[in-house]
């Protein structure tokens, strides 16, 4: 049994199946594909998930037992089991898994949980009175409700729960999800992040932080960034044991690497100006992964558009990459789709996963004027091509001839409170 | 509501709500039993509060664990009007 363990331990966590609701549409591909092409989904300065549209996913009855945030989290579950061949088709529970049901687990992170919920309920508690407050109420806001929907919804009976680390719960969850499958305690897990918070009182409450950009634009690293963009959405990523996964024929899309998680302890909203606590989980998930600086190939930065967090972040990936940080591309996707907070580390993961894969180098948007020190390569204005090893090319490496070489990125994500989670991806 | 409902009105008020829960409204007849139509505790909550404003009944969850058809339902808010 031991050693069993062991060997699993040994075993590369792959990713099967991924699916994401942002606000450049349904669908991870849709995402990756216009972010790509430099297209933008910020309106009226917000990132809001326009086309997403719960009828197509969910049934009246599943509708209304859902909040937002977990409408999003079923829809983008719902594609990626539908992507890793766990389910017949897209908008069905799956009815048939490739594991025990006992032996997947569910890890969904999330900033708030249901907040429009816990809004509508103080309304009706004010306007008609207590005994009209709605028996749904705490089965819909409590923020392992998107966790629950997903056991429930496929049947996966292993553990499940949420994690909220503000804007790192994305990143959390498919970190937990992976040490899940590591320690043994699950054969698969479904992870990801959701957030629906486009309300009244969000608006207000980041807004009296001075945390949302004045002018509605997200542009990370550029001087003349603001704030940032508030955005909705979800994604969820479908994690298995790469021999279980090739022995059933999935398809591989990448592997989780390793997991790095550490904390500023320095401030309740402010990162350390020094980056040294976000670096920290850098270099975490890089001695996870067991790869030197030299192998990355593209970070995929929090990038967040706000004055502070561009700058501590910049320092960090000096701090973590050294010399190597300046020979390789780093881009934010929030430059794209705005912040989606606690699901902004899932739907970055699937943006990296799938831009390793193709061998591109996203685009920052918005940044034609970098502040003065904020002088890595941040991709302005469109993507190009990721070549493996970045420009070491250039550098005296040379790329190899003929076998292709696997690309690896790291993800950065950092919540207030000071939690830093980063993951280090792979694609073949 | 004052002096008069009648048990019609209870009905509707029932079927209407059921409906709006999710359940199918093609399905929602008197010997329709709550596990036919898919209607659980959650849904019974929500009855009891809309049983409660609009007839003043108020029905305890010790009382709805004993209803398993609509017209179980209709006819235990029936005998509180």
């Amino acid at each position: 049994m031991e050693a069993t363990a062991r060997i699993e331990r040994a075993d590369a966590i792959v990713v099967t199946g991924v699916g994401a609701v942002t606000p450049l549409g349904v669908g991870a591909r849709t995402l990756h594909e216009r972010w790509c092409a430099g297209e933008c989904g910020i309106a009226d300065g917000e990132g809001a998930c326009t086309d997403f549209d719960a009828g197509d996913f969910l049934s009246a009855k599943e509708a209304r037992r859902a909040d937002r945030f977990t409408q999003l989290a079923i829809a983008a579950c719902d594609e990626a089991l539908a992507d890793a061949g766990w389910a017949r088709e897209r908008g069905r529970g799956a009815d048939e898994l490739p594991y025990d049901r006992e032996r997947v687990g569910c890890v969904l992170g999330t900033g708030i949980g249901g907040i429009r919920t816990l809004v509508d309920g103080q309304d009706t508690l004010r306007e008609r009175g207590a005994q009209f407050v709605s028996p749904l109420s705490v089965p819909l806001m409590m923020s392992n409700a998107g966790a629950g929907a997903l056991s429930m919804r496929h049947g996966l009976r292993g553990p499940s729960f949420a994690v909220s680390s503000a804007c790192a719960s994305g990143a959390h969850a498919i970190g937990s999800a992976l040490r899940m499958l590591q320690s043994g305690e699950a054969d698969a897990a479904v992870a990801g992040g959701s957030e629906a918070g486009l309300t009244p009182l969000a608006r207000a409450a980041f807004g009296a932080l001075d945390a949302l950009s004045q002018t509605g634009v997200s542009r990370p690293f550029d001087a003349r960034r603001d704030g940032f963009v508030m955005g909705e959405g979800a994604a969820v990523i479908v994690l298995e044991r790469e021999r279980a996964a090739r022995a059933r024929g999935a398809r591989v899309i990448g592997r989780v690497r390793g997991y790095g998680a550490s904390s500023d302890a320095h401030h309740l909203t402010a990162p350390r100006e020094d980056g040294e606590g976000q670096a920290a989980a850098m270099r975490a998930a890089l001695a996870d992964a067991g790869v030197a600086v030299e192998r990355i190939d593209y970070v995929n930065a929090h990038g967040t558009s706000t004055p502070l967090n561009d700058r501590a972040e910049t320092h960090a990936i000096k701090l973590a990459l050294g010399e190597h940080a300046r020979r390789i591309p780093v881009s934010s996707t929030k430059s794209a789709i705005g912040h989606l907070l606690g699901a902004a580390g899932a739907v970055e993961a699937v943006a990296t996963l799938l831009a390793l894969r193709d061998r591109i180098a996203p685009p920052t948007l918005g940044l034609s004027e970098p502040e003065a020190g904020l002088d890595l390569d941040y991709v302005p204005g469109a993507a190009r091509p990721l070549a493996p090893g970045g420009h070491r090319a250039a550098g005296g490496g040379s790329a190899t001839d003929g076998e292709r070489q696997p690309v690896l990125a790291l993800s950065n994500s950092f919540g207030f409170g000071g939690h830093n989670a980063v993951l280090c991806l792979e694609a073949p | 509501m004052s002096t008069a409902v009648t048990t019609e009105q209870v009905e509707k008020v029932v079927t209407e709500s059921l409906a709006t829960f999710g359940a199918d409204p093609d399905q929602i007849t008197p010997d329709a039993t709550f596990e036919a139509l898919d209607i659980d505790s959650l849904d019974l909550a929500e009855l009891s509060q809309i049983v409660h404003e609009q007839f003043g009944v108020e029905l305890k969850g010790s009382d709805v664990a004993e209803v398993k058809s609509v017209d179980d339902a209709v006819q235990l808010i029936a005998s509180r009007l």
